[in-house]
């Protein structure tokens, strides 16, 4: 496992974040938003966990964040879920770009 | 196996923000039980006024500090910013109290979420560590993100939440992003071991780029321009009720923790570096908020607008880099809270039922309908314009002067070019209140609910009051500022 450098497991990670910002960024369904959120999310794990075992092995800061970072994830899962559900049944659509009832 | 030992957590210390817990889960349950759900309102605001007399109380005791293994500090800083929090939540539920019901939203939900958001950044300003920020940014978005969707029968709702919550989350996610590399570039996310860190030489170019991230996702949290395209439809779109809270609130708490990680982690080793960035965010912030609002035809789409003029005239007193622009800035941020709450209370006072009754024409001749109502909007609008003698001046001066001290007298030009400009959009709604006649077909005021007259009362009183005698207000928040 040491024997992979840290730089392997920071690009993994940017290039999850990076699939997740372009997936955030270029679909039109708020369930596809969604998942691209947690992929960017879930490359921050990578990260922390990552810089946890080669920075400081001592202790297990990073770990324990991550922990807190999926927990918090699911929360905001869940809630975003219901949001769009909600909004899905007013308007019987979840595409984003039909979301425009507010433009000046 | 050792025994595993339990470290001391110095539950005192975090007593403010525990007593708005406990009101929160206590009005959860009683929400079962209790028909009348603006009982569970005024519970709620005892609850908050509560947590502000225990802040108050625990200032100048010794012995709190620092609390929960030194992720959380009970300085004046976090106080002040507390108070903030428990002025901002006082005065929407009071407007809440009259508001929701007249649209058919009077549910325990509301005053739920809004205490839990209000804990949320309680969080935020006494913590000093970056896992711990990112609870407090958490707790409080989520808790918003529902509140913003709350008006379950009406569009505008549900897509204020579905926005706010894809923005939110996407920002929550450069945070975190920034925070990781941080973390990796010093070891620790602690904010005074970051910070010692850096000072000594740590690794340079890794922590700058965290600190980029982390400002996106801030900047994001205040509504800064290039990051404010959610807020004129998500305040808009929400409740007033929530609109009032979530335009003071989550701004505080995003500038709260903002500047203790820029003044204590990224100073002095890296003030030169942010100090440029957060000048472009204070001239973009400032000048398209302000030139967007002019071209609004609703009172509350325009205050959103406005609000995020305002979060650009607060970077300009971070964007100093100074004791003396942090402290201008808190003081702004109180000034604040009293001045955007009541004009949004009086957004909700006028609004009926199905989000009509917000347009500027339908502001026209409010004053023959109802003088007070006019007298309150006119006094919170001449003090967001920032006119002496008023609150809203005193705060822009500090904040400007700081700029000039900070050899940033370009900046606070600009700021003042800046102000001139909202004059123009202020005074459109004052034009209208009293120099234009009523439209056909309006009829006479119905009268306003109690607990909104005493929101207004108090908002005005403190606007005029801080006003006139600033100087309390201001050595509290300059006495706010860490070391």
């Amino acid at each position: 496992m040491q024997n992979i450098p840290l730089t392997w497991w920071l690009s993994v990670a940017t290039a999850l974040f990076s699939l997740g910002l372009y997936g955030a960024l270029s679909r039109k369904n708020a369930i596809a938003i969604l998942m691209g959120l947690e992929l960017m999310l879930n490359a921050v794990n990578i990260n922390l966990v990552a810089f946890n075992r080669y920075i400081t092995p001592q202790n297990v800061t990073g770990q324990v964040f991550a922990v807190f970072v999926i927990a918090i994830a699911a929360a905001e899962a869940a809630v975003a879920l219901a949001i769009i559900i909600a909004a899905y049944r007013q308007r019987g659509t979840v595409n984003v770009d039909d979301l425009d009832s507010m433009k000046f | 196996m050792a025994a595993i030992e339990i470290p001391p957590l110095n539950f005192a210390a975090l007593l403010p923000l525990l007593i708005v817990v406990f009101t929160g889960l206590a009005v959860l349950i009683l929400d079962l039980f209790i028909a009348d759900k603006r009982s569970l309102g005024w519970i709620s605001l005892i609850g908050v006024l509560l947590a502000g007399v225990a802040g108050s109380m625990q200032q100048g005791l010794a012995g709190f500090n620092p609390a929960f293994q030194s992720v959380a500090i009970v300085d004046g800083y976090a106080h002040f910013f507390n108070l903030i929090f428990v002025v901002a939540a006082a005065l929407s539920i009071l407007v809440a109290l009259g508001y929701l019901g007249r649209v058919g939203l009077q549910k325990g939900e509301y005053y739920v979420l809004l205490l839990f958001s209000t804990a949320g950044m309680m969080v935020m300003a006494a913590a000093t560590d970056l896992m711990v920020v990112f609870l407090g940014l958490e707790t409080m978005s989520i808790a918003l993100y529902i509140m913003a969707a709350l008006d379950r029968k009406r569009q505008t709702s549900g897509e204020a939440g579905v926005k706010y919550f894809l923005m939110g989350s996407f920002s929550s996610a450069f945070f975190l992003y920034g925070v990781a590399l941080v973390y990796g570039a010093t070891g620790s996310t602690n904010v005074n071991t970051i910070g010692q860190v850096l000072s000594g030489g740590g690794q340079g170019p890794l922590a700058l780029l965290g600190l980029g991230l982390m400002l996106i996702g801030f900047a994001f949290k205040v509504a800064a321009v290039p990051f404010q395209w959610w807020t004129p439809d998500v305040y808009h779109g929400a409740p007033t009720a929530v609109t009032t809270f979530m335009s003071v609130g989550a701004k505080a708490a995003g500038f709260a923790a903002m500047i203790r990680v820029l003044m204590v982690s990224f100073s002095p080793a890296f003030t030169l570096n942010w100090q440029p960035a957060l000048v472009v965010l204070a001239v973009l912030t400032m000048t398209l908020g302000n030139i967007a609002a002019l071209a609004q035809k609703d009172v509350k789409r325009m205050l959103a607008y406005s609000s995020i003029a305002h979060a650009g005239y607060i970077f300009v007193g971070v964007a100093a880099g100074t004791a003396e622009g942090v402290s201008a800035a808190l003081f702004y941020l109180m000034v604040y809270a009293f001045m955007n709450t009541g004009a949004f209370a009086v957004v909700g006072a006028l609004e009926k039922k199905n989000h009509i009754g917000t347009k500027l024409s339908e502001y026209a001749g409010l004053h023959g309908r109802s003088p007070w109502l006019a007298a309150a909007m006119a006094v919170f609008l001449f003090s967001l314009t920032g006119f002496p003698p008023l609150a809203g001046f005193w705060g822009k001066l500090y904040l400007f002067r700081a700029a000039v001290n900070a050899n940033l007298t370009w900046l606070a030009v600009v700021a003042v070019i800046n102000s001139g400009v909202a004059v123009y959009y202020y005074f459109g709604v004052i034009v209208q209140m009293y120099m234009k006649p009523a439209e056909d077909g309006q009829a006479a005021f119905p009268g306003i609910n109690i607990a909104t007259k005493l929101a207004l009362t108090v908002a005005a009183a403190a606007t005029v009051l801080i006003g006139l005698a600033p100087g309390s207000i201001i050595a509290m928040a300059i006495s706010g500022i860490f070391g």
